[in-house]
């Protein structure tokens, strides 16, 4: 495990009070709305397999925050964090839970395949490792189009046990197209830990043979996760080859709301608890002087006000017409 | 004598006895035995219950290398649609090497997947995507709708000598059922007339058998006599059947989850219409899913897939019924 | 009139493409060498490897690169070596590339084409002659074309590459280096979805897909000679399917014979059966007669596979039935 013990603030290194303030903000945004998200999905406001990032956030806010809109994110299954720290509109993307026409893919898509263009957010795909190539794809279209960019994309550890996995690392590598990989360790593949399907310790181990610079970093620590992801822009927007990043964390919930959650009976919440992202950062922000308690205490009420106001829209937003289908199976 | 047991109760069942019955049977897959109070992890041991990573290709691979040394692997796959990340493995490796070796080897292997959630599961996980591998010579398709059945057909793929596609409906998972006691297998290639009728012909696969079985329920109510037919596994596909059902009838209607094109409700209109054209009396109607993604919106996704509703429009139409009022 | 093959006519369209497109890129195996058959002969050399690209064999990475190049503003144009290797890109194609545009309610296009080959005849066995085509037509999102010649490929391959949707192409490898002429003047880009009347007459519809075009052509002047004058129609896109062409025809003939080089259980045949019968019941004397391969694997045995593969001789066999 990496990072300090329970209670050990991190070094804090590379931010300062400006920056912070925006991770805690984001951080709280999406605990907010996931939060919220689980009763909304128990009484089937929300619809379909709705996977939370509880625990996780600091890996969404580290590395979203610091993305222009024209630099794409490829998210996963567990989409909601990277959306909203990417600048998806939170009742747009809550009426998309919902399945509603305002909702940012009309209804369509859903929490697995949240996709909002404006932001640069070109999308979750619902298929373990199926986003992968993507990153790679956009990032090479970024260097022919003669486009200052480079590409991200979010995987768990368990796309890392897909053969696609693989593949692209390689093409990444062969062809050194700006893409950072950003994994999000979490020790779970859906329902099974990570030592039921691998004996690979760390993902970042697997750059290696490809000649992949490789990182691995406390994920519940955002300002780590910062620093982390800043040095990795920082070599893709330069035109350097792929970086991999992997963020070691845990997710609080289960695979997706209503899941059998028996499976994780083995894994001590109480310890990861203890290193709750944003309880971190605010622990750091004392010790740095850049803010206290009660501003994490205003953070989190705007964000809960926030996601007030969000069920307020979603819900009011009317079912899309059921002409949809016809009109959106093909492009024109 | 029988006992009443849901679904996927009655497939794990068949899937314990054949382990109990043959020691070459192995199970593993995703998402399966992660505890060490898995009932089968508990019952057969490591060797032959395992949990695997999410690698469908290799899943499959390891399976048919088993098979052809002598096991009979049953893989679980998880969701239909993650078939697509392995479809080579599952159409063009084991299936081809009993043909391309002349025979040398077989490849007994059962291959489980889910399809057809609803609920907002959205475009990469409901899809009905069995008929994509109905046309893959060498391989069978096994697509049960009742508790018996599942355990029926799931003993006899087992069985087989050859590569069986299982399918699985999420949504009838939980379905209760009478299933026979003791052994129970169901051939395969033989379809199963689930109600008797003389008006008209209903042919319904998977899921949709439960759709065409409340169907024509309601149109017995307005006296109108419907058969309903299951094929059951569409590779073997029963055409005998069927055909001996319109010859009676003459009227045809067919029903399927999945899309329209190209669906294995087409492939058996195209059968029919060939082989049964002097019996028919009227057009035979296809009731199918829309041919576009399945929509995460409820009323959307509703739209887009068929239901009783459709199927009693369609039947009303290809009998030239007046529509019931409503 | 200029010689040419359907292998050059695809080269020499890419080439056109690329010329006139600087976001159209090429990408697969062996590419920038020209490729087996010679498909991207001489692109590498015009356009440098930035935009014809050889890959590694990754036919899903490739798939997903170009799929993610196509949402980032490329018109990439890639290629699977056999059609045989498609259900290694499988998922790739239907989850990522046919499905984006929907699920994101319109916001993504996927505008990509993806060039691959089919068809027995050379050897190939069971893993490199297989015509898989019938499982793309079942997937919403996906256009599916068949050139049937290069005349054809000149024609619809442009318009492939303008389309905004993902567009597979399958070539047949039987027909690359067939000679054909083509017009000085060239051929101009026609829309997919449009069927094409090769020969008219009206006595029996035969709805022939790629090679089978020629053998169709091949057995109505056969049946000609008997005073039989058979209406060929080559869709020429299975997805989008021109349904209007094929059912005027058989409304006025009464009689439908489809065939293809793919099994005929489960094949392309019943989607169009399926619709025609439902379309011109009461146009027709005749129950609709399917010509396609048997239910087995291609075998590799020159007898065997020359036996397995349908030709003319099927066809006729099929018109005769349907004619009573």
């Amino acid at each position: 495990m990496a990072g300090g013990a329970a209670g050990d603030p991190g070094s804090g290194g590379g931010l300062d009070a400006a920056v912070a303030e925006r991770l805690l903000e984001t951080m709280w945004r999406i605990r907010a709305f996931e939060e919220r998200l689980e009763p909304l999905k128990r009484s089937s406001m929300v619809l379909g397999l709705t996977h939370l990032s509880i625990g996780q956030e600091a890996v969404a806010a580290g590395v979203c925050t610091q993305l222009r809109d024209d630099e794409p994110v490829y998210s996963n299954h567990r989409a909601n964090g990277h959306a909203l720290a990417k600048g998806v509109d939170m009742g747009r993307l809550l009426a998309e839970l919902m399945g509603r026409a305002e909702g940012c893919c009309r209804g369509l898509g859903g929490s697995m395949h949240v996709v909002d263009v404006a932001h640069g957010f070109l999308g979750a795909t619902g298929v373990v490792g199926g986003n992968l190539p993507f990153a790679v794809g956009s990032a090479l279209a970024g260097r022919l189009l003669g486009q200052d960019r480079p590409a991200v994309v979010f995987f768990g550890d368990g796309a890392a046990q897909t053969g696609i996995f693989a593949e692209t690392l390689n093409l990444a590598s062969l062809w050194q197209v700006p893409v950072v990989l950003v994994c999000e360790n979490n020790g779970f593949a859906e329902f099974t830990p990570r030592s039921a399907h691998t004996r690979v310790e760390r993902v970042s181990d697997l750059a290696a043979p490809f000649r992949v610079p490789a990182a691995t970093v406390d994920g519940n620590d955002v300002a780590q996760v910062h620093a982390a992801f800043a040095h990795a822009l920082a070599l893709a927007r330069a035109g350097s080859g792929p970086f991999l990043l992997e963020c070691l964390t845990h997710r609080l919930s289960g695979h997706y709301v209503g899941d059998p959650g028996g499976y994780r009976a083995a894994v001590e919440d109480e310890a990861w608890r203890a290193r709750d992202p944003i309880e971190r950062l605010v622990r750091q922000a004392a010790a740095a002087g850049w803010f206290d308690a009660e501003r994490s205490r205003a953070a989190e009420a705007a964000a809960r006000d926030e996601v007030e106001a969000a069920v307020a829209f979603a819900a009011s937003s009317p079912f899309p017409d059921l002409g949809l289908p016809a009109e959106l199976t093909y492009a024109r | 004598m029988s006992h009443v047991i849901p679904y996927i109760a009655a497939i794990q069942e068949a899937i314990r006895e054949e382990m109990e019955r043959d020691d070459r049977v192995l199970y593993f897959g995703q998402n399966m035995a992660t505890s060490p109070e898995d009932p089968f992890l508990k019952q057969f041991g490591p060797d032959r219950v395992r949990v695997t990573p999410i690698s469908e290709t290799a899943e499959i691979g390891i399976a048919t290398g088993a098979a052809v040394a002598g096991y009979r692997p049953v893989v679980e796959l998880y969701m239909a649609e993650f078939l697509l990340v392995a479809t080579d493995q599952v159409v063009n490796e084991g299936t081809r090497f009993h043909f391309m070796s002349k025979g040398q080897v077989s490849v007994p292997m059962v291959m489980v997947a889910g399809y057809g959630f609803t609920a907002g599961w959205a475009g990469q996980h409901t899809g009905s995507i069995y008929g994509m591998f109905m046309g893959v010579p060498g391989l069978k398709v096994a697509l049960p709708s009742t508790p018996a059945d599942a355990k029926g057909l799931m003993t006899t793929a087992i069985r087989d000598d050859n590569p069986v596609l299982f399918f699985q409906n999420y949504l009838l998972l939980l379905d209760e059922g009478e299933v026979p006691d003791g052994e129970h297998a169901v051939p395969f290639g033989v379809a199963d007339v689930k109600r008797a009728g003389s008006d008209l012909t209903l042919v319904a696969t998977g899921y949709a058998v439960r759709t065409a079985l409340g169907a024509a329920e309601s149109l017995a109510r307005r006296g109108v006599s419907v058969e309903v037919i299951d094929p059951r596994t569409i590779a073997p596909l029963d055409v005998d059947t069927i055909l001996s059902s319109v010859a009676r009838t003459g009227h045809l209607v067919l029903v399927d989850q999945a899309t329209r094109h190209s669906s294995v409700a087409a492939v058996i209109a195209a059968e029919v219409a060939e082989l049964g054209f002097s019996s028919l009396e009227a057009p035979i109607s296809l009731v199918t899913a829309l041919d576009s993604s399945i929509a995460y919106s409820k009323p959307v996704e509703e739209f887009v897939l068929p239901d009783e509703h459709k199927v009693v429009k369609a039947v009303e139409e290809s009998l030239g019924l007046a529509p019931a009022s409503a | 009139m200029a010689e040419t093959t359907y292998a050059a006519t695809i080269a020499a369209t890419l080439a056109a493409a690329m010329r006139a497109d600087e976001r159209v890129v090429v990408l697969g195996e062996d590419v920038a060498l020209g490729g087996p058959y010679l498909t991207t002969k001489g692109l590498a050399e015009e356009f440098g490897t930035a935009r014809v690209v050889n890959t590694p064999i990754s036919e899903a990475a490739i798939c997903g690169v170009a799929i993610g190049a196509a949402q980032s503003g490329l018109r990439p144009v890639v290629e699977i070596m056999f059609i045989d290797f498609i259900g290694l890109a499988l998922d790739q194609l239907v989850n990522g590339a046919a499905k984006a545009h929907f699920m994101s309610g319109g916001q993504l296009d996927v505008p990509m084409v993806l060039r691959t080959q089919g068809g027995a005849g050379q050897r190939g066995a069971a893993q490199h002659s297989q015509s898989l085509e019938s499982w793309l037509t079942h997937v919403p999102g996906l256009k599916v074309v068949v050139p049937s010649s290069a005349r054809e490929v000149a024609a619809l391959l442009p318009s492939a590459i303008a389309d905004p949707n993902p567009v597979v192409v399958v070539e047949s490898k039987t027909l690359y280096f067939r000679h054909e002429t083509l017009p000085d003047e060239g051929v101009s880009p026609e829309p997919l979805g449009r069927a094409r009347v090769v020969r008219r007459g009206d006595d029996v519809t035969i709805v022939a897909t790629s090679k089978m075009v020629n053998e169709a052509i091949e057995a109505a002047a056969h049946l000609s000679e008997h005073g039989v004058e058979a209406e060929v129609i080559d869709p020429r896109t299975l997805v989008p399917l021109d349904l209007p062409t094929i059912a005027a025809s058989v409304a006025r003939t009464g009689r439908l014979v489809v065939a293809h080089e793919a099994v005929q259980h489960g094949g392309f045949g019943a989607e169009i059966a399926a619709e025609v019968q439902e379309a011109c019941f009461y146009d027709l004397d005749a129950p609709i007669v399917r010509v396609g391969a048997p239910f087995t694997p291609v075998p590799l045995s020159p007898p065997l596979e020359d036996a397995y593969v349908p030709g003319a001789a099927e066809i006729l066999d099929a018109v005769r039935r349907v004619l009573g």
